[in-house]
């Protein structure tokens, strides 16, 4: 894995980069990429992993903040112009969360940069029923927690140390991140929360297959959104997996590197597949 | 001196036990609690007291507004600012202030204060604030644009308020194809501004940089001289010698006959600031994005605590730092001269009520303070040499400084942080 820099629309982007076989792209949540991830790993045996730090994400360390930035769509153009610049040919697009969001912005507006779009857990639209659960509302801690089903899953991936009592014992360096990447979600996704009513009837142009996957116990994005996604791209399958929380990525990283990887998307139908990596 | 009135009409009748259970009082304590019939009642005598205050001798009314709180009735500062401009006829109708990034059209808020001005035939003071984070939430205002929409708003209403329409306006956050409102501040060059706050240093600077005097919202007073520090090395820096005139204090203060009333009435003070119910999420108080960039971590430490200390310092804490003063007359005198001695404002905010404290005895401190410590203030005002900007004439901004006034000192650049905002005082005000 290495850490690569790039500079488009005058901002340096981070990703980190590993594995070898045809390119796939991975997006992050609002909370962003904690690192190298077991999903990165496994995705890795098939491809070449990018996972990119969305502009004004990833901490002091990550991608440059572009102040001018209003809407997720902004970022999805900025996206696109990074994927130009790459000149990586169709990439896999996997956008998980606020991520898939921008994904999905993406694909409507330059589907020729993709050979699939793969949204998990994606935001982007209105819940008729249901509603996005608003990171605003509550600490970081408490919204990221609840991108996961299970307790022991978020702690595998935030660990708290508490030894020094100086330090929060999530970290402080974790902490300054997450409120980083919360400002740029704020800068962009405070009004309306979480989705684009100008979304949805762009996405009948999405010409690429697509797959969308949803943890069967998202608490933070309703699966209705799941099934109008589906709805609204051509040619789109949905996989469920089952005792997973809104954050499959993290959550289910095994599980869902198989799905992804398990190759062509047909479109119609819904499939359940088995483990959660409990 | 200018010596003003103020409380923060607390929505006291709320039942307390819920918002204990709650665990907090703001942005998402249901308003089921709220009792229209008690929320009629306090409004009203409230006014009373406004009318009282004039009658013996305060110079101002100071007003503010808050959302979704029982910790403030007023939603809407332009509101009781009008109800004054008609009740009253002489006291000052002092605005601290109005939070400019929450309103989504500064133009209708311009509008609004022209209005005032005139119906008071000229007696506004426009304080313009911020806005505290949770109000960014309760209005759903962007908090990651809020310094920014702070800045364009001000620019914007000050050209509404001296320059002829129509004139557009295009900024980053608001937009005008016409800005020509028909309606026109009395007080020429504008009614005078003022900026409250809570030691943002970055605030204060900005007060200063524009010659508006600062409200410290009842700072330790041991930190003043820390906080009228940093705003005279802005204010050299930019041309002009600052002074008593550009300071302002406000301070919890209740007077009673009877010293051990008045102090039992005082710990009324308390309920506010979460003594008894807490207020909010320090998450809502400071979202991301809300506050200084080189504090990030101590507020993403805060909102992220997984134990909550104690909000408030204890009562007899804070009346011994002479953060409430309450007593007799006498000896409210006696600590107020403490207070000027050591701060040294010309403009003094007297938050003479709070909680639930009963109609009767806030009358009763109104009158006591008219009758014998507001005289009694003058004097001290004249002798320690606290000339109030009114009172010396001085020029409402910087921008309306003649430039021949100004003789800029370049000094040693400050080191301090940009936010330096008291955390104490950040919990109660902000």
């Amino acid at each position: 894995m290495q850490t690569v820099m790039t500079t488009v629309a005058g901002l340096e982007m981070r990703e980190l980069a590993g594995g070898s076989g045809d390119p796939l792209v991975m997006l992050h949540h609002s909370f962003g990429n904690p690192g190298w991830m077991p999903i990165h790993d496994a995705l890795a045996d098939h491809y070449t992993v990018h996972a990119l730090d969305l502009p004004g994400y990833g901490g002091p360390e990550g991608s440059d903040q572009p102040n001018w930035a209003r809407h997720p769509r902004d970022l999805a153009l900025i996206v696109g112009q990074w994927l130009r610049a790459k000149d990586f040919g169709p990439v896999e697009l996997v956008g998980c969360g606020f991520g898939g969001w921008v994904a999905a912005e993406m694909a409507t507006m330059a589907p020729e940069l993709l050979r699939r779009l793969v949204l998990v857990g994606a935001a982007g639209l209105l819940p008729e029923q249901g509603r996005i659960y608003d990171q605003f509302l509550v600490s970081h801690s408490a919204y990221v927690e609840a991108a996961f089903s299970r307790a022991e899953a978020f702690e595998d991936i935030y660990p708290r140390n508490g030894d020094d009592p100086d330090e929060h014992p999530l970290g402080d360096d974790t902490l300054v991140v997450w409120d980083m990447n919360r400002e740029m979600t704020t800068r962009v996704a405070w009004k309306p929360y979480m989705y684009n009513r100008r979304l949805r009837p762009l996405l009948g142009g999405v010409t690429v297959p697509a797959l969308v996957v949803w943890g069967d116990s998202d608490a933070v994005v309703p699966i209705e959104c799941a099934h109008t996604y589906v709805e609204a791209l051509p040619d789109a399958r949905l996989v469920i997996v089952p005792d997973c929380g809104h954050a499959v990525d993290l959550e289910a990283p095994e599980a869902l590197a198989a799905i992804i990887t398990s190759g062509t998307a047909t479109s119609g139908g819904t499939a359940q597949v088995t483990g959660g990596e409990a | 001196m200018f010596l003003s009135y103020f409380t923060e009409q607390p929505m006291s009748a709320y039942p307390a036990e819920e918002g204990l259970k709650e665990g907090f009082t703001s942005v998402m304590f249901s308003n089921k609690y709220y009792d229209p019939v008690e929320g009629s009642r306090l409004f009203n005598e409230r006014i009373e007291e406004y009318k009282l205050a004039e009658q013996v001798g305060f110079d101002g009314i100071m007003v503010n507004e808050h959302h979704n709180a029982p910790f403030c009735m007023q939603a809407r500062i332009t509101v009781m600012s009008s109800i004054l401009a008609a009740i009253t006829d002489r006291a000052k109708i002092v605005q601290l202030g109005n939070p400019l990034p929450t309103y989504d059209s500064p133009l209708m808020f311009a509008e609004e204060i022209a209005m005032i001005d005139m119906i008071s035939k000229g007696r506004l003071i426009s304080g313009i604030v911020r806005g505290a984070g949770q109000e960014s939430v309760c209005l759903n205002a962007n908090p990651a644009y809020n310094r920014e929409r702070f800045n364009e708003a001000h620019d914007l209403l000050v050209k509404t308020m001296t320059d002829d329409g129509p004139f557009s306006w295009e900024g980053e956050h608001f937009q005008y194809r016409v800005v020509n409102p028909w309606a026109r501040v009395l007080q020429k060059p504008h009614p005078r501004i003022w900026v409250p706050g809570v030691f943002s240093a970055e605030t204060i600077r900005w007060a200063a940089q524009h010659r508006y005097p600062y409200i410290s919202l009842n700072t330790p007073l041991h930190l003043t001289g820390d906080l009228w520090q940093i705003y005279d090395q802005a204010a050299r820096a930019v041309g002009y010698e600052p002074g008593p005139e550009n300071r302002g204090y406000l301070l919890r203060v209740h007077v009673q006959e009877d010293g051990d009333k008045a102090r039992e009435n005082a710990r009324e003070f308390m309920w506010m600031q979460g003594e008894f119910t807490g207020i909010g999420h320090p998450y809502w108080v400071s979202p991301s994005g809300y506050g200084s960039s080189a504090r990030r971590l101590d507020y993403a430490k805060m909102a992220n605590a997984e134990v909550r200390g104690s909000r408030a310092a204890p009562f007899e804490q804070q009346l011994a730092a002479r953060e409430i003063v309450a007593g007799t007359p006498d000896e409210v005198i006696a600590e107020l001269r403490v207070v000027l001695e050591t701060c040294r404002p010309s403009i003094l905010m007297l938050w003479g009520n709070d909680g639930g404290v009963n109609h009767d005895d806030s009358l009763r401190c109104i009158e006591l303070m008219g009758t014998e410590v507001l005289p009694a203030l003058r004097d001290m005002g004249d002798e320690l040499g606290l000339h109030d900007p009114i009172e010396l004439d001085t020029p409402v901004s910087l921008a309306l400084t003649p430039p021949d006034e100004l003789n800029p000192i370049e000094e040693a650049a400050d080191e301090r942080p940009e936010d330096t905002s008291d955390s104490r005082a950040l919990k109660m005000f902000r």
